[in-house]
């Protein structure tokens, strides 16, 4: 049988980079292939490509054995090719079927928009895939994995025969990933084919059929679940060994270094986000915040670092009453934040690396007599850290803002490990690197423990959680719904606190 | 040593073209270009609105073209000899050696740096707002008010020595414009309040003070007209030369007070929270800034500056306060921030060619009859060719820059 999709010698040359070069891949009727690939390796460019946004500069598509140009989106469209993109293309305020109409409303006589028939018509799409959409709720009330199942329906709504799914896991939670993983499945049974990008290496394991890994724009190789294991596949994205299993030696738990009581933490809207939170980290222990994105985790970081304040509650750290306290404050206490956003709260952008890494310390000496900045020992500092935290750039003068997101990590890593610390947030430390920073990030997580720091990790990646903890508090609508220890927890078990769902 | 070589040995066959390369993404040239092209342009201009040139494609499209190039070269010329001095007239004056004579063939030049001087201060002011964050479109207002306070002080304490009462006045202007710069300091800082909106508001109550002070308490008992009485001798801006020379210490001051901003905002610790904040507000919550007082701060430095373009103006020129004595300097001051890139050294050589610019504009509308807008007109191309580099990068195909380490962000806009 003819493939359905077929991609021969695609290069695409940007300024300086070969983004793809000479990418083949075959895709066949009524499969989940998995592109897998670090940040940066040429996945969504070739996607581009397929979907029209960009053009290659040689290569050739072939769809159902005949040869076609894409030049717009919606020529790849009527190529039955779409695309769920990242980040959802959808109007909030508006229903599920305005927005699966939209580009190509339905009109009646005198140009009304005719709502009845692409309602009717994604109630039978829904029902045929089981994906349980409501036309008539608004895209703001739903769920984000629901949110996703509109993108869907809006690419099924335009018949589309072959689904790109780019990064489609990112935001959901682990029951969700379940759930379009079912509705994957039943897509490619009714005979859609199905590409997804991805990095992780335990989804791409669990449901593939097949996988094509891609590095630095070429293919490295393709293979399947039955033929690779996850240690075989991170070496092939990566182009070296890398250890997945932290070694982790037993916690040495010491001193309580914070204690959180009854913590109450209003969100911007002022709405209760964070209540009546209590717990203690303790020296030489890493405690892991689970949690879906949006339960008050930030909310919780904010306060705990100083940047917002309770409306109740006490906070201690290292026995000094920080409740009310000042980042600043807590900052020369002994703590250190690997903020959640790190372009928007850990760096200054347009400022050099050297500023950087001194951010929080360009007051005190060395790096300043009285008012004047002592140059030479920022600029002395920098060259350390950098070599020291391995951050990759030419030179230590160049705004920090040139380098990729890894390096950027590193820089706030290197900044916030530099002093003599016994407290250290890290919000979602590994937020978006590729598994060669990950790796990085993680060891240098886990010295900071073993050498006595108390940690307190904040992150929506479950696997992050449960290898780095030694315990695990899981957070649910502003709430600590339980603290388990890491030994023993399953991921079935912390997934569903995630979800809100207590064992009687 | 081997390394260095090595290097030296993969550049030298196109070091030529690495030259090329780094001179075309340098900023400096791209504000050279900008001017050349202004100045292009306004050469243009000046040709197609003379009568002159129109006879003479009358007569044939060469002459047409000649006499076109020859009304935009004189009018260049007369802007030369307004605003640095006619070469031959100074030589003439040295060879007759007549003091006065001399003195007069110089004065364009020293004349150009007399108007310098406040867009040295004001293009201070709005830089140091724009690296700490803050659009301050107030200067105008803080001349006004910098200028009252300076003339009180230069005119009730009387009987002091120069060395005292000139620095006393210097900062009566300061604080005068410091108080006004704070007031929207501390809005913006307690209540959110915009201070574009606060400064442009503060402009008017500035005016309106002046004015009602002129035409009342400040008002000259001998005069009929809205000015206030001579300054005692002793506040007065040290002038260097005789009449008709006006070029006074001023000029200097603010070369020294342009050091003391770099040295504020690029090597201590306070200039460091003011360019974080101003970069990235959130950063600076993170680090530990107290962004609050360093808004407060920043506003009542930059009124300050302001301020002493105010005073600058009484002690060192007027001798006294006028009614509107001060031309737009604050909001051409706004330009001089952007085209100096919010960088001192820039902000003080884009005051020279403003200076420069406008002194030489009136000698040209009187002797080559050209009109003086031509001057604004020809600010406005630059300063447009400056804002949208891309302009000139396409017309003279210049690289993309690397990321820009001096790039201010305008952040005043669109709420933060």
């Amino acid at each position: 049988m003819k493939p359905i999709l077929e991609l021969k010698g695609i290069t695409k040359r940007f300024p300086g980079v070969l983004a793809n070069d000479k990418i083949d891949l075959t895709l066949k009727k009524g499969e989940i292939h998995a592109l897998l690939g670090e940040n940066g390796a040429g996945k969504s460019t070739l996607m581009n490509i397929l979907y029209g946004l960009y053009d290659p500069d040689e290569g050739e598509i072939f769809v159902n054995g005949e040869k076609i140009s894409v030049s717009s989106p919606r020529d790849a469209i009527t190529r039955g090719i779409g695309m769920v993109h990242q980040h959802f293309m959808l109007v909030p305020v508006f229903t599920v079927t305005d927005n699966v109409m939209l580009g190509d409303e339905t009109t009646r006589v005198g140009g009304f928009l005719d709502r009845k028939s692409p309602a009717a018509r994604i109630r039978e799409i829904s029902d045929e895939y089981s994906l349980e959409v409501d036309p008539n709720s608004y895209v703001r009330d739903l769920p984000v994995g629901v949110q996703q199942r509109v993108e869907i329906i809006k690419l099924l709504y335009r018949e589309a025969d072959i689904l790109i799914l780019d990064e489609p896991t990112a935001v959901l939670t682990p029951q969700e990933v379940d759930e379009l993983f079912t509705i994957m499945r039943s897509l490619v049974d009714n005979g859609k084919s199905i590409i997804f990008i991805t990095h992780k290496l335990r989804e791409v394991l669990t449901f593939a059929d097949r996988i094509t890994v891609i590095r630095g724009g070429k293919v490295v190789g393709t293979t399947t679940p039955k033929e690779a294991n996850q240690n075989d596949l991170a070496a092939m994205m990566v182009g070296r060994e890398v250890s997945l299993e932290v070694d982790k030696k037993p916690a040495q738990v010491k001193d309580k270094v914070l204690e959180v009581k009854d913590l109450v933490v209003l969100d911007d809207l002022n709405h209760v986000a964070v209540n009546k939170v209590s717990f203690d980290v303790h020296g030489g222990e890493i405690l892991g915040i689970a949690g879906v994105q949006g339960n008050g985790q930030t909310e919780l970081v904010k306060a705990i670092t100083g940047l917002s304040h309770p409306t109740d509650g006490k906070m201690n750290l290292m026995k000094q009453d920080i409740t009310r306290a000042n980042p600043r404050k807590i900052t020369e206490i002994g703590s250190a934040h690997i903020p959640e956003d790190r372009q928007q709260d850990g760096l200054v952008l347009t400022a050099s690396i050297a500023d950087n890494l001194v951010l929080n310390t360009y007051y005190l000496e060395p790096f300043a007599k009285n008012v004047l900045i002592q140059e030479d020992k920022v600029l002395e500092n920098a060259e350390s850290l950098i070599g020291k935290f391995d951050i990759r750039t030419p030179s230590a003068l160049i705004p920090v803002g040139s380098l990729s997101g890894g390096n950027q990590q590193k820089v706030i890593v290197g900044r916030e490990f530099s002093r003599p610390i016994k407290f250290l947030v890290a919000a979602q430390p590994t937020r978006g690197l590729d598994v060669g920073s990950i790796e990085y990030i993680h060891i240098r997580l886990l010295e900071k423990r073993d050498a006595g720091c108390a940690i307190l990790l904040v992150s929506t990646e479950l696997d992050e959680i449960m290898e780095l903890s030694d315990r695990i508090a899981v957070m649910f609508e502003g709430e600590i719904i339980a603290v388990v220890d890491a030994e023993g927890a399953t991921k079935e078990q912390i997934g569903l606190l995630m979800a809100g769902v207590v064992e009687a | 040593m081997s390394e260095k070589e090595k290097k030296q040995d993969t550049k030298k066959n196109n070091a030529g073209k690495i030259f090329l390369e780094e001179l075309s993404k340098s900023p400096l040239t791209l504000t050279i270009l900008a001017i050349f092209s202004g100045l292009l342009l306004g050469g243009l201009l000046v040709a197609v609105t003379s009568v002159e040139v129109y006879q003479a494609f009358d007569v044939s499209f060469w002459e047409g073209i000649k006499s076109g190039a020859s009304a935009a070269w004189s009018t260049y010329e007369a802007l030369f000899y307004g605003s640095v001095g006619n070469p031959g007239k100074i030589i003439d004056a040295i060879k007759g050696g007549q003091a006065e004579d001399i003195r007069r063939a110089f004065n364009p030049f020293f004349e150009s740096l007399v108007v310098s001087t406040p867009y040295i201060f004001a293009g201070l002011a709005v830089a140091l707002g724009f690296r700490a964050g803050l659009f301050n479109i107030g200067a105008e207002g803080q001349i006004y008010i910098g200028a009252v306070t300076t003339v009180i002080a230069a005119l009730y304490l009387k009987g002091l020595p120069s060395i005292i009462h000139v620095p006393i006045s210097l900062l009566a202007g300061f604080i005068g414009g410091g108080l006004w710069g704070f007031v929207p300091g501390l809005l913006k800082a307690t209540t959110g309040g915009h201070e574009v909106i606060n400064t442009i508001m503060m402009n008017y109550i500035a005016f309106r003070v002046s004015d009602y002070l002129l035409r009342g308490p400040l008002k000259n008992p001998e005069g009929y007209s809205p000015v206030s009485a001579p300054i005692e001798e002793s506040a007065r801006l040290f002038r260097f030369f005789d009449s008709p020379i006006r070029f006074h210490i001023g000029f200097f001051i603010a070369l020294l007070v342009a050091y003391l901003v770099y040295l504020l905002l690029f090597k201590t610790t306070w200039g460091f929270t003011l360019r974080t904040v101003g970069a990235n507000p959130r950063g600076a919550k993170y680090a530990g800034m107290n962004i609050m007082t360093s808004t407060i701060i920043a506003m009542v430095l930059s009124g300050g500056l302001a301020g002493l373009a105010g005073a600058n103006e009484v002690l060192g020129v007027n001798h006294n306060l006028a009614v509107a004595f001060s031309s737009g300097y604050g909001f051409d001051a706004i330009a001089l921030a952007l085209l100096g890139k919010s960088n001192p050294i820039g902000v003080v050589l884009a005051a020279i060619m403003f200076g420069f610019l406008r002194n030489g504009a009136i000698q040209m509308q009187l002797s080559a009859g050209i009109p003086i807008d031509i001057i604004s007109v020809l600010q406005a191309f630059i300063l447009t060719f400056i804002a949208a580099p891309a302009i000139i990068r396409t017309i003279y195909r210049l690289k993309e820059p690397d990321m820009d380490l001096d790039a201010v962000t305008l952040r005043g806009w669109g709420g933060n």
